[in-house]
């Protein structure tokens, strides 16, 4: 019965985010915002951990490839497809679920239990769409872009790691890399992207808006929309996974 | 003006307000008292339409506003200006940004015009050269006069205050009592506000409305208030030893 509960004040939550906005200029000057501190404000945590999982894969698939059978280009092909198929979407899904999620549910929170949000409802403003709708755009906005970004400095990462480490050479890990390229990868890579955005903006949003009391309730809610976001990541990429690849 | 009709409101099965009725006069300084958890906050927030509800009405300027859809509200919410026990003031915007707010969202104002609307309502609660601060730079008085500011910049009809005093010391309580009532007067708005100050009782209660238990118990002026025989109302105002001492002077005067 609660989980039901949760759907339906979700979805009339998501509702009257979607609601028309009051004034488009305001909202717009809100989007921009919102893509400066959901988006831009994580390009560095998405670079410094792409590049160290880039390196980590890179290497471990050198290591676990040892038979001389297998031609060394392989390290770059499995290095391309781990970061493309998994880890440029969803591993830093849930990296930003974390960074992105508590933000969010934090910040929302914080205004409930301050009245912030009581304020906007006074003035006559639809609270749910003033303060979650420019966050949903933004951040679906810029996720492809993270998701691109993590792409390429991942496999950056893998090629500094395997040739510092003498695995693999630059010429085998580019061959790698181009061997048997499927684009369909990376479409499927920025749908996945996209859709985790919204994930991660709507839970996290709907856990801040619904916070009650004070301080612990705010850190409590912030933690349930990391958690919640991170469970439902890992849901929809089973399902989306086999709604794209199959 | 305000009038409520027989309201009654619960929480899981509680009932907090029961069958309060009271009508709020334009130009006046209503005050609502009561002890903590009396329901005093419930009903500001179900005349305001925080809350909804479970019965009766509540009419502005004689129009039901229970009655009324979202859109309707919401112009009628317009013409609120509400000051919040904390403040409430948008933590990631600037003094002169938390005062332009509603003239941004609301208005087809030019920057000139609302720059000098907004420096007229910060001169108004004497808070000039402040435009650029954020909130956590503020005191709680200061707080208190932005959010009157805020509050006043579009010419509001209504002016709700949720215990304006609270935190704030005796001498900047008095002053924010003050310029209540002096925009009360001077916007000629209906306003309601929600205390436990016998302070602002005594300063500013055109009108007061006593509640306890969800009931309401008493009304009058606080003129009137000195001499009533209620015995709840007088145990709540003369729970100070000193003020109790003042009213024995004024009694034996009488």
């Amino acid at each position: 019965m609660i989980i039901l509960q949760h759907i339906g004040r979700y979805s009339l939550l998501i509702k009257r985010a979607f609601a028309r906005p009051e004034k488009h200029k305001m909202y717009y000057f809100r989007l921009i915002r919102e893509m400066e501190a959901l988006g831009i404000n994580s390009v560095g945590i998405v670079a410094i951990i792409s590049f160290f999982m880039g390196a980590v894969i890179t290497i471990q698939t050198a290591y676990n490839t040892e038979n001389p059978l297998l031609p060394t280009y392989l390290i770059g092909l499995a290095a391309r497809d781990s970061i493309l198929l998994e880890f440029s979407s969803t591993i830093v899904a849930l990296i930003l679920a974390g960074k992105v999620g508590s933000r969010i549910a934090s910040e929302i929170g914080t205004m409930r239990v301050t009245e912030q949000i009581d304020a906007l409802e006074i003035m006559g403003i639809n609270s749910a769409s003033y303060l979650i709708l420019p966050k949903i755009v933004a951040f679906m906005i810029l996720a492809p872009f993270l998701s691109v970004l993590s792409m390429v400095v991942g496999i950056f990462g893998g090629w500094i790691a395997g040739v510092s480490a003498g695995v693999v050479s630059t010429a085998d890990y580019v061959y790698g890399i181009r061997f048997a390229f499927i684009p369909y990868y990376i479409v499927y890579s920025l749908i996945k992207s996209v859709i985790f955005a919204f994930l991660i903006a709507t839970i996290s949003a709907y856990h801040g808006y619904y916070t009650s009391g004070g301080a612990l309730e705010v850190g409590r809610s912030s933690t349930l929309a990391v958690v919640h976001s991170s469970v439902f990541i890992l849901l929809f990429n089973l399902i989306l996974t086999q709604l794209l690849l199959s | 003006m305000i009038e409520v009709r027989h309201i009654s409101k619960s929480f899981d099965g509680e009932q907090v307000l029961n069958d309060i009725s009271v009508s709020f006069e334009q130009g006046k300084t209503n005050l609502i008292i009561g002890k903590s958890g009396s329901g005093k906050t419930v009903l500001l927030k179900c005349i305001i339409g925080l809350h909804e509800v479970d019965q009766g009405e509540i009419y502005y300027s004689g129009n039901n506003f229970t009655a009324m859809n979202i859109m309707d509200k919401k112009k009628v919410r317009q013409k609120f200006g509400m000051l919040f026990q904390g403040g409430a003031l948008f933590d990631s915007l600037t003094v002169e940004e938390n005062v332009r707010f509603k003239l941004d969202m609301f208005t087809g104002m030019t920057t000139r015009e609302k720059q000098e609307r907004v420096d007229f309502c910060l001169k108004r609660v004497n808070l000039e050269n402040k435009n650029d601060l954020y909130p956590a730079e503020l005191s709680g008085g200061m707080k208190k006069r932005v959010a009157i500011a805020r509050a006043i910049v579009l010419n509001p009809r209504y002016l709700f205050c949720d215990e304006p005093n609270s935190g704030l010391d005796p001498q900047t309580a008095i002053l924010i009592d003050k310029l209540i009532i002096e925009i009360t007067e001077e916007f000629n708005m209906t306003t309601i506000v929600n205390t436990h100050d016998i302070n602002s009782v005594m300063e500013m209660g055109d009108k007061v409305v006593y509640i306890d238990k969800g009931k309401k118990w008493w009304e009058g002026s606080n003129l009137d208030i000195l001499n009533t025989d209620n015995e709840e109302l007088n145990n709540f105002l003369f729970a100070n030893k000193m003020v109790r001492q003042l009213k024995n002077i004024n009694d034996s005067r009488q």
